[in-house]
């Protein structure tokens, strides 16, 4: 039951958080001017009509970088666990945590070897 | 029950149901108020930190800054608030108008979101998630959606840019950030920030790990897009990247969510590495841990400030050669020692008793200090030569160019 309780002070904060930043972006509604106009909503840029589709596509490099943080990312998921029994746990499981996030650094190595982590 | 009625919150959950109300509205009640309670306050901080700031900056560089609107300048905010209310809001043309608009709310909403899991006394907390750690590493994330919503529903390359910068930036400081965030947990044994802090009673962190500590300190800069690590903004440019279509008061909302984000990162630096409410007293005076907290905050937060106002940007690629080839490294290290030290401080017998006072921690945190002194020397000792073989090359490079155009003769190919 408080378990549930602190989950269902989440789920409250979460309906609620939308509100703070909705009510001043409506409430503004009232106050400020609505007079559009073609050159108005032009898109920023050096004062020429930008040229060309906006969304091209980019640099490989950041894609890369993407992959690599997904290695980590997930493999954290699992440590967090470790992190919290460790205490209770023996050598074994320091055995065990030591060949986890030693194949970790082993997929950074390996990027960093291939020159995956080069900004070209 | 005695703990419960010294809450407030509690009571008054407790005191509808005397009341005859239904329980389960009771409680729903008592939450509503609770997350009213704890949304606030950053908000209300955040508006008079926007002041602290400017004056930080505008003293460093010999300025008055604001001064005018209330005293001392106190109600600048207020007036910028108001001015934004009435700016007229453009979307440019083909943005995608929902996302567009969306970005903001989101923008704002997650700050807002980490501090359901900050405890702010023994007895007041928002919510005290079993898994609060992951809790904020999960929330922090969206952090990073925003941008790229922001960037690519703006229709324009500046911004697009900007995001893929920036989402590049923030991805990659998370990795370091959240392998420092496993030295508070594997050492409370939990992931709960009120079971952390609570475990600081004997020792802050600070002292066993400061390389965590400064680990999670400089990616929480990063994921803030503070100097150094401003290219997010990086107003000479991407005149302001991924915001730049902004207007009005969602350009507001931008704004508001990013200083709030120092200083809840501000905040839970002092949570997970200051002993977060401890201090004299607060076990009589639970209202007390409010003070000290704050007062822990204020400090990293003043060290943020004049790292931000001292420090010039990096280039894209140092910030991510940085993170990727020193950070890192460096955190997986201090993580494994960590893990090393601790095991053998518990064979020893050397561990922490569960009263977990200052006497029984002492040995176990000279040696972990001990272990992340040693870390800091063979780190700076790899960088100084490092370092000297560049400048050693450099020199030769020079040298020769020397001889191949002699008398000062400008050097280069």
């Amino acid at each position: 039951m408080q378990l549930l309780n602190e989950w269902a002070f989440i789920g409250v904060f979460f309906a609620i958080a939308w509100v703070f930043p909705l009510l001043p972006i409506a409430g503004s509604w009232f106050l400020r001017p609505h007079k559009p106009n073609a050159i108005k909503q032009q898109t920023y840029e050096c004062g020429v009509e930008t040229v060309g589709d906006t969304w091209v596509q980019f640099k490989v490099q950041y894609y890369i970088y993407a992959l690599v943080f997904l290695v980590f990312d997930v493999e954290m998921v699992f440590l967090f666990p470790w992190a919290v029994a460790y205490k209770q746990l023996d050598w074994f499981a320091f055995g065990a945590g030591f060949l986890f996030i030693f194949l970790l650094a082993d997929a950074l190595i390996y990027a960093w070897r291939k020159n995956a982590l080069e900004w070209i | 029950m005695e703990q419960q009625c010294r809450d407030l919150i509690n009571t008054l959950a407790a005191c509808m149901v005397a009341g005859g109300t239904d329980p389960n509205l009771a409680n729903l009640l008592s939450a509503l108020l609770g997350v009213v309670l704890v949304a606030t306050l950053p908000l209300v901080t955040v508006i008079l930190l926007i002041w602290v700031e400017r004056k930080f900056a505008a003293r460093i560089q010999d300025r008055l800054g604001p001064n005018r609107v209330g005293p001392f300048g106190l109600l600048q905010s207020v007036a910028d608030a108001l001015k934004m209310l009435t700016k007229e809001d453009i979307t440019p043309a083909g943005a995608d108008r929902f996302i567009f608009n969306l970005a903001p709310i989101i923008a704002f909403a997650v700050v807002v979101l980490i501090w359901a899991v900050i405890p702010f006394t023994p007895l007041h907390v928002g919510s005290d998630l079993s898994v609060g750690i992951l809790y904020f590493v999960g929330v922090g994330s969206i952090g990073a959606v925003k941008v790229m919503v922001a960037g690519w529903s703006s229709n324009n390359k500046y911004a697009l840019l900007g995001a893929f910068r920036t989402i590049a930036q923030l991805v990659s400081y998370e990795v370091p950030m959240i392998l420092a965030l496993l030295i508070p947990v594997m050492m409370a044994g939990s992931m709960s920030m009120q079971d952390i802090t609570r475990a600081q009673g004997g020792m802050w962190y600070i002292f066993a790990s400061p390389l965590a500590f400064l680990i999670f300190f400089i990616s929480n800069l990063a994921e803030t897009g503070r100097a150094p690590f401003d290219l997010i903004e990086a107003e000479s440019e991407l005149v302001a990247g991924y915001n730049i279509e902004y207007s009005g008061f969602k350009f507001g909302m931008f704004m508001a969510g990013e200083f709030m984000h120092v200083f809840t990162v501000a905040v839970l630096t002092a949570v997970l590495f200051l002993g977060g409410w401890w201090g004299p007293g607060v076990e009589q005076i639970p209202a007390l841990g409010f003070v000290y907290l704050g007062l822990k905050t204020m400090a990293v937060y003043f060290a943020m400030l004049l790292i931000r106002n001292t420090v010039p940007r990096f280039r894209i690629d140092q910030v991510m050669n940085f993170n990727w080839k020193f950070m890192v490294p460096l955190s997986i290290v201090v993580v494994l020692v960590q893990a090393f030290l601790m095991r053998i401080t518990t064979s020893l017998g050397l561990a922490p008793n569960e009263a977990g006072d200052f006497v029984s921690n002492l040995p176990q945190t000279i040696v972990l200090l001990l272990g992340n002194l040693a870390i800091i020397a063979v780190v700076l000792n790899m960088i100084r030569n490092r370092g000297r073989q560049q400048r050693l090359a450099d020199e030769a490079a020079a040298a020769h160019s020397d001889l191949a155009h002699p008398a000062g003769a400008p050097a280069g190919d």
